[in-house]
């Protein structure tokens, strides 16, 4: 019995956050947002040479093969370095589909350039989780038509992961005929959304997706575990930032992290914050070791660190006072990141109710 | 990350089961064939099963300490529905096998670990909560005893226990911390009053406890004249350390989804009520990442490491949960959620009310959240302490 991360979890962590210090500080996030970046190039270049693109791609397709803790852990990193990368979508979401449901030769085809970070796949799934306005995707003769809203990681993208109306999942590439981007801006200008149309758009289906929707299923808990990990370090780096300004901050002729109320404020975060951690280690754990509980364990910790994340993101700029309120500080990079996280992929409400359909509550 | 247990613990399990299963119709409270509760308790410390890691010598199974044997055992009795065995009473028992003298070793620990000696503590003042070290209750020395006045509060079972715990200021000139000092008081001697204390669930757990001119020996003193203070932390953390079990919450989560399963309202399954359905699922992920933790906190004290902030929130987060556990069901069970005592309609013998109660005093005792919230500031995240304004006592 052993709950905690082994030596190579460590160091991988180390290594991950340790790049991310050095090469994606705060200016280089901001220069990021301004220019309006898809992404920040160099840093994903640095990624990529430490292997993290592929780190759930098994060794035979050019992959580190390290499991949903490993990678958890990336994501917690990017969040608290609010990396303007893209991680979800094209390293855990996509590959999950493949590997569920792909033939031999998309695998090939797709897998060892996703792992070298080569290209970058986004996912549209949106619509199998709540249907807006116009959007709604047809298949119909190995082409798609319709319109798929939030692609997550979508404009800097190289090919695309879209569910039909059925559930069935497909892949196109970026440039294929009749497909169209448009950027959707979000508060969080470290990630990019985009809004798809295809236009009898040629696409190749996964064939385990067909008639079965566990792959779709598996791929979106595959997405909700990491926007929750990536939660979990943005809010950790909210309270760190907090916490090490109550202690410098002096009002009265003292710190304010000696008064009781700024006190008790950070308290209540580390309280409320430090649970969610083995929580999200739990359910990244379970993806391999106990895949029964593994859907469950990703509601779960998708829609509470959701709850948690929001009260650190309010509570930590309050601590900082009217500086947290300021462009300057760039606290709201962290904010908004948790923001983000907790409206992509289902809000709280809507997987709570997941949760209870999962245990069989719902009837 | 390994949730797998070694071979050796397997084994020890299921050696567990298969006397719980033999043995489980001895245990008090199931009927014809129940021992009596002191006896049941020696059939387990024969087993190993109780008192585990108590010196033979002192009555107890004189087993090496394994944190996850103990976990194992609580585990599987609570599993299992059957009383558990105890180490006498975590509290005082660790106290005195640290810094007890033999003579007191030999005289309070067998009969506590058997059952036979019940404690009480003898901490809170009126005057002395959370700034516990101000208490006033003295004890001064006349020839061989030390002759207390004073008054204690909260003392949870003063009715029944023979003994008390006590912390009294023996030197008013020192400096409030080191002025104290720990002594072992019997129950009922003569100056000593008792008085129940009635609490808002009806229950009188509590008592408050009078000293006019009680005489002890000198020789009842655990640790010097002035040590008190460093004497009772060691029990402090005991008692600390078992409020807020993560795996309460658990059972009690589970107890309030069967209520949602099977208790209706207009002809609805409760758990059928989306609000409701939803506030039981938030609470259900809380109740999984205390476990976790929990789990965490668990594997660093197997390597003998200090787990941290993980530790230092327990009481805090996990009193919470259980109170705010109570509160869904009561809310839950609409009308039928106010029932009380014995009224017709009652579900589940009113707990939940009782419960929810009960736990807001778990908030408040064993040092306030508000304390707890101070422990977490200062020590897990190193802000700095108020200044102080203490006078002298």
């Amino acid at each position: 019995m052993e709950f905690m991360l082994s030596e190579e979890q460590r160091m991988l962590q180390e290594s991950v956050s340790g790049f991310l210090e050095s090469h994606c500080p705060l200016d280089r996030v901001r220069s990021a947002a301004d220019a309006e970046e898809s992404m920040a190039n160099d840093v994903h270049a640095g990624l990529c040479e430490l292997g993290i693109p592929g780190i759930v791609i098994p060794e035979e397709f050019g992959g580190v093969g390290m499991g949903f803790l490993e990678a958890a852990l990336v994501a917690e990193a990017l969040g608290g370095a609010v990396a303007p990368v893209p991680f979800t979508a094209t390293s855990t979401m996509v590959p999950v589909a493949l590997l569920a449901a792909g033939s031999e030769a998309q695998k090939q085809n797709w897998l060892p350039k996703i792992a070298s970070g080569e290209i970058c796949v986004a996912v549209g799934v949106t619509e199998q989780l709540g249907r807006r306005e116009s959007d709604g995707i047809k298949a119909k003769n190995g082409r798609l038509n319709g319109k798929a809203m939030f692609v997550l990681e979508g404009m800097e993208a190289h090919g695309y992961l879209i569910a039909d109306s059925t559930g069935a999942l497909h892949l196109v590439d970026a440039d294929a005929n009749g497909l169209s981007r448009t950027k959707l801006k979000t508060i969080d200008r470290t990630r990019s959304v985009a809004e798809i149309s295809l236009d009898a758009t040629p696409a190749d289906v996964l064939p385990g997706s067909v008639s079965d929707r566990e792959p779709l299923l598996s791929t979106i808990d595959a997405g909700r575990l990491m926007l929750a990990a990536d939660t979990l370090g943005a809010a950790q780096a909210m309270l760190d930032q907090a916490i090490a300004y109550a202690k410098e901050r002096r009002q009265f002729n003292r710190p304010i992290g000696s008064f009781q109320a700024v006190k008790h404020m950070c308290a209540e975060m580390a309280a409320e914050l430090e649970p969610c951690r083995s929580l999200v280690w739990y359910a990244a754990h379970s993806v391999h070791a106990m895949p029964t509980e593994a859907r469950l364990m990703a509601c779960h910790a998708k829609a509470h660190l959701s709850e948690v994340g929001q009260f650190v993101a309010r509570t930590a700029t309050e601590v900082h006072g009217g500086m947290g309120f300021t462009d300057l500080l760039g606290l709201h990079y962290w904010f908004k990141r948790i923001g983000f996280n907790r409206q992509l992929l289902g809000a709280p409400e809507l997987i709570r109710e997941e949760a209870a359909r999962v245990q069989g509550l719902v009837s | 990350m390994d949730l797998a247990y070694s071979v050796e613990h397997e084994a020890y399990r299921e050696q567990l089961r298969s006397f719980l299963k033999k043995n489980r119709n001895k245990s008090p409270g199931t009927g014809s064939g129940a021992m009596a509760a002191n006896d049941w308790q020696q059939l387990l410390i024969e087993n190993g099963y109780a008192a585990l890691t108590v010196p033979k010598e002192y009555g107890g199974a004189g087993l090496a300490p394994d944190i996850l044997k103990s976990h194992i055992l609580a585990e599987e009795f609570t599993l299992a529905k059957v009383r558990p065995g105890h180490s006498g009473d975590n509290r005082i028992v660790p106290v005195l096998l640290e810094l007890g003298t033999e003579e007191q070793k030999q005289r309070f620990i067998p009969p506590t670990v058997r059952g036979e000696m019940l404690w009480c503590q003898g901490y809170s003042e009126p005057g002395s909560g959370s700034d516990l070290a101000s208490l006033q209750t003295r004890a001064h020395v006349d020839g061989d005893d030390f002759v207390i006045n004073g008054q204690k509060i909260w003392t949870s079972g003063a009715k029944t226990a023979h003994m008390m715990f006590c912390l009294v200021r023996t030197e008013p000139d020192a400096p409030k911390h080191q002025g104290i000092s720990y002594l072992l008081i019997p129950m009922g001697i003569p100056g000593m009053e008792v008085r129940p204390l009635k609490q808002m669930t009806g229950d009188s757990i509590f008592n408050e406890v009078f000293f006019t001119d009680c005489r002890v020996p000198t020789t009842e003193i655990v640790g010097s004249r002035g040590e008190g203070w460093y004497v009772a932390n060691a029990t402090l953390k005991h008692e600390r350390g078992g409020l807020g079990d993560p795996n309460q919450a658990a059972s009690r989560f589970h107890e309030v989804l069967e209520l949602m399963k099977n208790e209706t309202i207009d002809g609805r399954r409760l758990i059928d009520i989306p609000s409701y359905r939803d506030r039981a699922m938030a609470l259900q992920a809380r109740v999984f990442a205390m476990k976790f933790n929990g789990m965490r906190v668990l594997s660093h004290n197997i390597k003998n490491e200090e787990p941290g902030l993980p530790r230092w929130i327990v009481k805090l987060q996990g009193c919470e949960l259980n109170h705010q556990i109570a509160g869904l069901a009561i809310d839950v069970m609409g009308e039928l959620g106010i029932l009380y005592d014995e009224s017709p309609y009652i579900r589940d013998q009113g707990m939940w009310q009782h419960r929810y109660m009960m736990d807001l005093g778990l908030i408040i005792g064993g040092g306030t959240a508000q304390i707890q919230k101070n422990i977490i500031g200062e020590r897990a995240l190193g802000l700095p302490k108020e200044p102080k304004f203490d006078k002298p006592i």
